[in-house]
């Protein structure tokens, strides 16, 4: 008992500043089901009739179903490819002596601060030319490439906390190179590929500024942009109540994978497993 | 299994780390590899079980030549200093890898994981992961996956020093015995010269990468070739006193000191004469004089130094309960029969 009374201003202040968010989410929730009259905080009816999106085509942007299966595709094919980039890659940096290594290193450290939104028009040229403009793969790569230095540097770190000698054990006991990074230094970096494919997911699925510039047409729409194009679309009434569903639907994996995961979550800023 | 090593070179970016050293361990031999820090003897050592290429030489297995084979066709087991258990394994597993990796069947594998595990004696560990075992434990597992295998040679790079002193004399004599019980080749690597002699056959004390002396514990700590080979061995240290051979007796700051037999007809003029504490002390008569300047409590013994009148000091040990004082003069002998004498450079006469 004495504990929790001396965590009580802790706990106080939290509360405090946590409630705008709480009372936010709460309302999003709330208003998502309900009907409310204008000037009145009271919602007044219950009603599915904000949840329509998900069966009638209320943009004309064609079914929410499809931007889901894209933001899946999206975000799916993203983490796949930094998590497998990433896990050869940074094994090559950490492990390998091979020319301009440190050329390679530093380059992994600048580009993972760099500013993406510099690169937008070059981008978008650049995909224009090969003709994958408006397109899921073209974004795919261009987000996966965006990723990689992240990925590069955190996978890197696991690595470099497997200590040598057990590599050197590995292949002393006569195993190959590739049956030693796969047996003995693939599962002490496991936690953190883990972590790491979760957080290039949740990325991808939060992405949004690429689809917009880079796929803007409906074929090729993700979860985000389409949310957008309610409040962008001057045609369109605002109807903030469809918003907020369309808001919560899209938040409702985000929110399931952290709960699910956030013990892997946190190994990504911890290294790696120590005997 | 023989093991030579000839002429071999090694460089790193161009400094020449190890400079034509020749080395040959006789087959079922344990051979130390001792020197101060940073001489080559983890180089060597890496070379010999394929990590570090060879810039020069050759190094045979028998017959075989191995020089330019990799590591996993050499058939060399190695405990590293740090053990290097595979952390995600439990014990069984640990020591089954090397097994696992030649494709045995299950049986003939935990067959020989048994036997191996009852001779290092952790039958009871097998199930554990290696976070769980105390060090001396994880050092059994490291030796056990070492041997399992049936290397021709085992290679150990300072087993020993990350365990306590008392753990230290338990695996000092534990590898040992377990060397001698398989028979098999093995080279040690250690800086400590305690360790090195207690479980050695023969010692190679190397010295900027080079062979300084190779021989017998006993031989090498009573017939050093110099200075260096003589300040190495030995705890407390041998001292050494300049010295001028004159009237039959080398001349020191204390007094005089008897030549031996031996060494008369080869000394002659300013000489370094080397002392080992245990051949300096009143049970040797008397003719060096001097003050205690540090008394050292060991239990069994008592370590005095001694300064002699030009500044030079003599360490003696002696069987403890003499109770000399700090500043206390005396008049002590040296055993004329166990002075070692160098030239000024260093080398022995
Ligand atoms: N990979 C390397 N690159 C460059 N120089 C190296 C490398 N490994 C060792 N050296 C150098 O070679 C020399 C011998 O090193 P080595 O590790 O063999 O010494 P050692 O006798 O094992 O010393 P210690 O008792 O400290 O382990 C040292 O001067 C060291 O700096
Ligand atoms: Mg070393």
């Amino acid at each position: 008992m004495t504990s929790n009374f001396r965590a009580f201003p802790i706990v106080a202040l939290l509360t405090i500043l946590s409630l705008p968010l709480v009372v936010m989410y709460g309302f999003t929730i709330l208003d998502s089901v309900t009907d409310t009259e204008p000037g009145s905080l009271v919602p007044t009816e219950f009603t599915v009739h904000h949840w329509r999106f998900l069966w009638d085509d209320t943009t004309g942007r064609g079914s929410v179903w499809t931007a889901t299966l894209n933001t899946f595709i999206f975000a799916g094919s993203t983490a796949a490819i930094v998590c497998a980039t990433s896990l050869t890659s940074a094994y090559a940096l950490s492990r390998l002596n091979f020319p301009a290594r440190r050329f390679f290193l530093a380059g992994v450290i600048i580009l993972h601060a760099f500013p993406t939104i510099t690169l937008i028009i070059a981008i978008f040229l650049i995909l224009q030319f090969l003709g994958l403009f408006d397109t899921l793969i073209g974004v795919i790569m261009v987000k996966a490439a965006l990723e990689l230095p992240f990925g590069i540097w955190v996978m890197k770190g696991f690595y470099d906390t497997v200590p040598w000698e057990i590599e050197m054990a590995g292949v002393q006991d006569g195993a190959s190179r590739f049956i030693v990074w796969h047996k003995l230094v693939l599962p002490q970096v496991q936690p953190g590929l883990s972590a790491l494919l979760i957080f290039s997911f949740l990325s991808g699925w939060s992405e949004f500024i690429l689809p917009l510039v880079l796929a803007p047409g409906s074929d090729a729409q993700v979860l985000s942009t389409y949310l957008a194009y309610f409040l962008l679309d001057d045609s369109l009434e605002v109807d903030f109540n469809l918003f907020k569903s369309v808001g919560l639907f899209y938040a409702l994996p985000v929110i399931l994978i952290y709960l699910i995961f956030q013990k892997k979550l946190m190994n990504i800023y911890g290294g790696g497993s120590k005997g | 299994m023989q093991l030579r090593l000839k002429n071999f070179t090694k460089t790193f970016d161009g400094l020449t780390v190890i400079d034509n050293l020749d080395l040959t361990v006789e087959s079922g031999e344990m051979m130390a590899l001792l020197g101060p820090s940073g001489c080559g003897k983890s180089t060597t050592l890496f070379t010999i079980c394929g990590i570090h290429r060879m810039n020069g030489g050759t190094l045979h297995f028998g017959e075989r030549d191995v020089s330019d084979l990799p590591s996993q066709k050499r058939n060399v087991g190695v405990v590293f200093q740090n053990y290097a258990l595979y952390p995600h394994m439990n014990i069984r597993e640990n020591i089954a890898f090397p097994l696992r990796v030649q494709k045995l069947d299950t049986a003939t594998i935990n067959r020989k994981v048994g036997e191996i595990a009852e001779l290092v004696h952790i039958p009871e560990l097998l199930g554990r992961r290696p976070a769980q075992l105390s060090g001396g434990q994880q050092q059994r597992v490291a030796l056990a996956r070492a041997l399992v295998r049936q290397p021709d040679v085992l290679l150990l790079d300072e087993p020993l020093a990350n365990l306590d002193a008392k753990l230290r004399l338990e695996m000092r004599s534990e590898i040992r015995r377990i060397q001698l019980e398989t028979g098999i080749t093995a080279i040690l690597v250690t800086h400590d010269q305690v360790e090195a002699m207690s479980m050695c056959d023969r010692i190679a004390l190397m010295k900027d990468g080079k062979i300084v002396q190779l021989s017998a514990p006993d031989q090498m700590y009573n017939d050093p070739v110099d200075t260096f080979v003589a300040g190495f061995l030995g705890n407390p240290p041998i001292s050494y006193l300049d010295a001028n051979v004159a009237d039959g007796q080398f001349q020191t700051g204390g007094g005089g000191i008897a030549i031996s037999d031996a060494l008369k007809p080869k000394v002659s003029g300013q000489i370094q004469l080397g002392i080992r504490p245990e051949y300096f002390g009143p049970q040797f008569g008397s003719g060096l004089q001097g003050k205690i300047s540090f008394v050292e409590t060991q239990g069994r013994e008592d370590l005095y130094n001694v300064t002699l009148s030009n500044g030079a000091v003599l360490r003696s040990i002696q069987p403890s309960g003499r109770r000399l004082k700090l500043g206390e003069t005396v008049d002590w002998g040296v055993d004329a029969d166990h002075a070692l004498a160098f030239t000024t450079d260093g080398a022995r006469i």
